[in-house]
């Protein structure tokens, strides 16, 4: 019944499927919860702001919050300025946060609405900020919002005084709190001390203690968030999503920056690890050799289950780009590798990897949609589906098996707790690309061949 | 924290507290206040849930992509046959064309639809943007309708144009567009519409066999299951029966304007509500038979959920409820719901409840009881910890606000795993509160 996406490929141009992408502001609200105590506005009607809260915690099954602008017909005509200075107040006077980080929306933008003109005009208690950024849905997608929000935090924020610290600057990309702990287990390991903006962990991933707090323990504090213009280098960890910000904390502070793909998978890991190294002069300490050493072995003992299977990989550009680099490691063919945000960067960035691997008959797709992808497979199917919830229609359609990794992952639970990127990243989602391929086989294989040691 | 530090003065007329002296006067049906983390959507949404389980349409968003990735395949309302609704269509704006304007892309979007698949009807959503860039989108549907021969229906959304209520208006209107489409039919006695339930997790099935039981004829769904076909036919009902008040009611008007056909207010959430619904129908019909039937059906289904109702009773008696659900109605019949088994209700808000809506809610609760219209998550920690409630029934947005506060948590909006309504829905209301209240993880939080 589900099934009714056509064989045949017809073009299409103004009709977008299925999308594998959404609008910038939840990217920036997903970006101003990273900072402690901060509550993220979004400047536009309010069903906007609550799609994206509901989206949010449809993912991370925790609260996001968030306020608007509750636009009205008026605002719409006459700007919407007086709307966000009641706000800002309101906001400050019943839920105390220490900064406001504005975000815009299709509908502000559209009426032209001078926000930056606006929070200049506003009187501004004494050590608490508003901070913003414009994030039109109709440019990028949420993975654009969200560098848009970082960098919006250091325009405002960061300032250099001259007087360098030795604290490394982190920007993630647009990954799971689970991800950001993991990143920052790695500088513990190599003993770096680090600044990382933004930082979900310890919010969005929040334990229950009993009670409720609006601002949960985690988040990039504001000190910190100053104190980048000092550092003496940031890494932005994510081609696609991280330039935007690092770029604007070296115009503005003359900070340096490192543009490296996300840690996922044993090259781009290395690449990581090794970029570190290389900042601090310390040697690889052995607990991280000794992951990487046991995901090669994991990679050895099981290899003939998915070397040579077929992978189709859909989502935002990085995420994608990192589990393709994973599954060439692992010997697989990313035969379809889409992500519905625009960019040819990303395109040629995938097709490098196929290059770099040998593989030929692969295509690598920007600003597609998951109708595009079905299309596809139901041409020249594939082994295996990796990505966000959405995918199920085509899994369930196709009866092909899939793994759930990356956003928005809505129908299942612990996903965002636990790292894709770095050695153990890696080896989570060896781990269940096994598991689904090997379980297909137990599923499909005759009764006398069922095996008990595989 | 303190009620009143926690509290914005300009919210405090909008937080009622039953108290001795009786007259309500709660502030609602308004706009939020700028930058109050409000639970509440928008006209788009209001309109899109309404309109989107018709299963045979094909929802066009024209507008930027978020509308369209934030209502696809929101989950709950069932299909027994087409699925076209699962999927989502949108026009994707960008920059291009908020610069020069969307009708061309829009155009072209109805005709790549029209030229792979055979819709039997499409909707277009017009979001934020679209009246702003100056987009005639009735003028690109009626083009489109002429040229294609199918119903493509505007539907007036743009956010700001106030809350969710205004969308259901929205969506009765093209609705009511639809309907006029359709061809003069008689009438059909004893039967009737069902208006304003979505067959989540498949209650419109359970209400239409109820009443197929009872021998009455359900003409059109509107719009649980709905299809194009069914609904073009719905003139031809006797009576209107209204489940979701604040959705429908507005429509029912309508079409007793334009159709003749009368409309009464109906609930199929508990025993209380669902009996009296069953026997107003018949009442309203005229029909006898019709009536006993439903007492017949009454007694045997109510004499069946007693051992059910015993055992809730013991094991749920005496705890306290909090209810953020979305309209008026359903709060009042979780109210009465919860009074079966011997629950108290503690804190009852709504995002939409009218003025009436209040005045029942409040003839129903105990002294003490707080009424909250519109609340953001704060009002309602605070509310919830102040009376103790035991669990809290509400919509995605506060399932993770109640697990944070060590609450139980029933979903009773499009989430709902099971169909909560009828008497069936009693059974799978009292489980599920049993499930989540005795859940073993309780017992770790600290
Ligand atoms: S596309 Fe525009 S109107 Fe729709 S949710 Fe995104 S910002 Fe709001």
């Amino acid at each position: 019944m589900l099934d009714l996406t056509p064989k045949e490929i017809t073009e299409r141009t103004a009709l977008r499927i299925n999308p594998a992408k959404t609008c910038q502001p939840v990217g920036a609200m997903y970006a101003a919860l990273g900072v402690h105590r901060c509550m993220p506005h979004s400047h536009g009607s309010q069903g906007c702001c609550s799609y994206h809260r509901t989206f949010l915690t449809r993912h991370f099954k925790d609260p996001a919050i968030a306020s608007s602008s509750s636009f009205t017909e008026g605002a719409s005509v006459f700007g919407g300025g007086s709307n966000l200075k009641t706000a800002v107040r309101n906001i400050f006077d019943i839920y105390k946060p220490d900064i406001i980080a504005v975000h815009t929306t299709c509908l502000s933008e559209t009426i032209g609405d001078d926000v930056g003109a606006f929070i200049q005009d506003m009187d501004i208690e004494e050590g608490k900020y508003v901070v913003h950024c414009h994030t039109p849905s109709y440019v990028g997608s949420h993975i654009t919002g969200y560098g848009n929000m970082i960098a919006g935090f250091i325009k405002y924020l960061s300032r250099s005084t001259g007087r360098k610290h030795d604290r490394l600057n982190i920007i993630p990309g647009f990954v799971n709190p689970g991800d950001m702990r993991e990143i920052k287990r790695i500088l513990d390991l190599m003993g770096i001390p680090f600044i990382m903006l933004p930082d979900t962990s310890g919010v969005l991933d929040a334990p229950m203690l009993g009670r409720y707090t609006m601002y949960p323990p985690g988040g990039t504090r504001i000190d910190d968030i100053i104190a980048m213009g000092d550092s003496p280098l940031t890494l932005a960890l994510g081609e696609l999503a991280c330039e935007d910000p690092a770029n604007e904390l070296k115009r503005k502070c003359g900070v340096d920056y490192k543009l490296l793909p996300l840690p996922m998978g044993i090259g781009a890991t290395d690449q990581f690890i090794m970029a570190l190294s290389n900042f601090s002069g310390h040697e690889v300490p052995y607990a991280l050799e000794e992951e990487r050493g046991q995901l090669i072995d994991i990679l050895l003992d099981s290899h003939p289950y998915f070397h040579g299977k077929s992978v189709a990989i859909y989502g935002d550009p990085d995420t994608v780009l990192g589990i393709t680099g994973l599954v060439l490691e692992m010997g697989m063919i990313p035969k379809y590798v889409i992500t519905g945000t625009p960019g040819e960067a990303f395109t040629e960035k995938a097709q490098e990897l196929f290059s770099k691997f040998g593989v030929t008959g692969c295509t690598a797709k920007a600003f597609s949609d998951l109708f595009e992808l079905h299309q596809w497979i139901k041409n020249d199917r594939v082994d295996l589906l990796i990505g966000g919830s959405y995918g199920k229609q085509i899994a369930k359609a196709e009866d092909i098996p899939l793994v759930r990794a990356g956003f928005p992952i809505l129908d299942r639970y612990v996903h965002s707790y636990m790292p894709l990127v770095g050695y153990r990243g890696a080896m989570r989602l060896v781990e269940m690309i096994l598991n689904a391929l090997m379980d297909r086989q137990d599923r499909d294989c005759a009764d006398e061949d069922l095996e008990l040691v595989m | 924290m303190k009620a009143q530090s926690l509290l914005l003065e300009e919210r405090q007329g909008f937080i009622h507290q039953k108290g001795s002296c009786g007259s309500v006067s709660i502030q609602c049906d308004t706009e939020s206040l700028s930058g109050a983390v409000s639970q509440r959507a928008c006209v788009y949404c209001g309109a899109r849930v309404v309109l989107n389980p018709i299963t045979d349409a094909f929802h066009i968003v024209h507008g930027p992509i978020g509308c369209a990735s934030y209502t696809w395949d929101i989950r709950g309302s069932l299909s027994s046959g087409a699925e076209w609704y699962r999927n989502s269509f949108s026009t994707d704006l960008s920059e291009q064309d908020v610069i020069f304007g969307g009708e061309k892309k829009l155009w072209e979007a109805l005709s790549e639809v029209t030229r792979v698949h055979s819709p039997r009807v499409i909707f277009v959503y017009a979001t934020c943007i679209v009246g702003v860039i100056g987009d005639d989108v009735r003028a690109v549907c009626k083009r489109a309708e002429e040229k294609f021969g199918i119903p493509v229906i505007p539907v007036m959304s743009p956010g700001f144009a106030g809350h969710k209520s205004v969308g259901y208006r929205m969506a009765c209107n093209a609705l009511m567009e639809l309907l006029s489409r359709a061809p003069k039919a008689p009438k059909r006695g004893g039967s009737v519409n069902i208006l304003g339930d979505f067959n989540l997790a498949g209650e419109m099935w359970i209400i239409k066999n109820y009443l197929e039981e009872m021998g009455v004829k359900v003409v059109a769904r509107i719009t649980g299951d709905a299809t194009c076909e069914e609904l073009m036919h719905a003139g031809e009902a006797a009576l209107n029966v209204v489940q979701c008040a604040g959705s429908m009611t507005y429509l029912a008007k309508r079409m007793e304007e334009a159709m003749g056909i009368p409309w009464i207010k109906v609930s199929f959430f508990g025993i209380e509500d669902t009996s009296q619904s069953l026997i107003h129908i018949a009442q309203a019909l005229g029909d006898r038979e019709a009536e006993k039937k439903a007492r017949e059906l009454i007694a045997r289904e109510t004499r069946a959920l007693e051992p059910v109702l015993c055992r809730s009773r013991e094991l749920l008696g005496g705890k306290k409820a909090a209810i953020y659900v979305g309209g008026g109605f359903k709060a009042i019949s979780l109210i009465k719901q919860f009074r079966e088994i011997g629950m108290e209700t503690v804190v009852v808000g709504t995002q939409t409840g009218r003025k009436e809506d209040y005045d029942i809610i409040n003839s129903l609760v105990r002294e003490g009881t707080v009424v909250l219209d519109d609340a953001n998550p704060a009002e309602l920690e605070y509310f919830i910890r102040e009376k103790q409630a035991d669990v809290l029934v509400g919509g995605v947005k506060e399932r993770p606000l109640a697990y944070k506060l060590g609450v139980a948590f029933l979903d009773h909006n499009h989430e709902r795993r099971h169909p909560l309504a009828g008497f069936v829905g009693v059974r799978n209301f009292v489980k599920e509160l049993q499930l989540s209240v005795n859940s073993p993880v309780w017992q770790y939080v600290r």
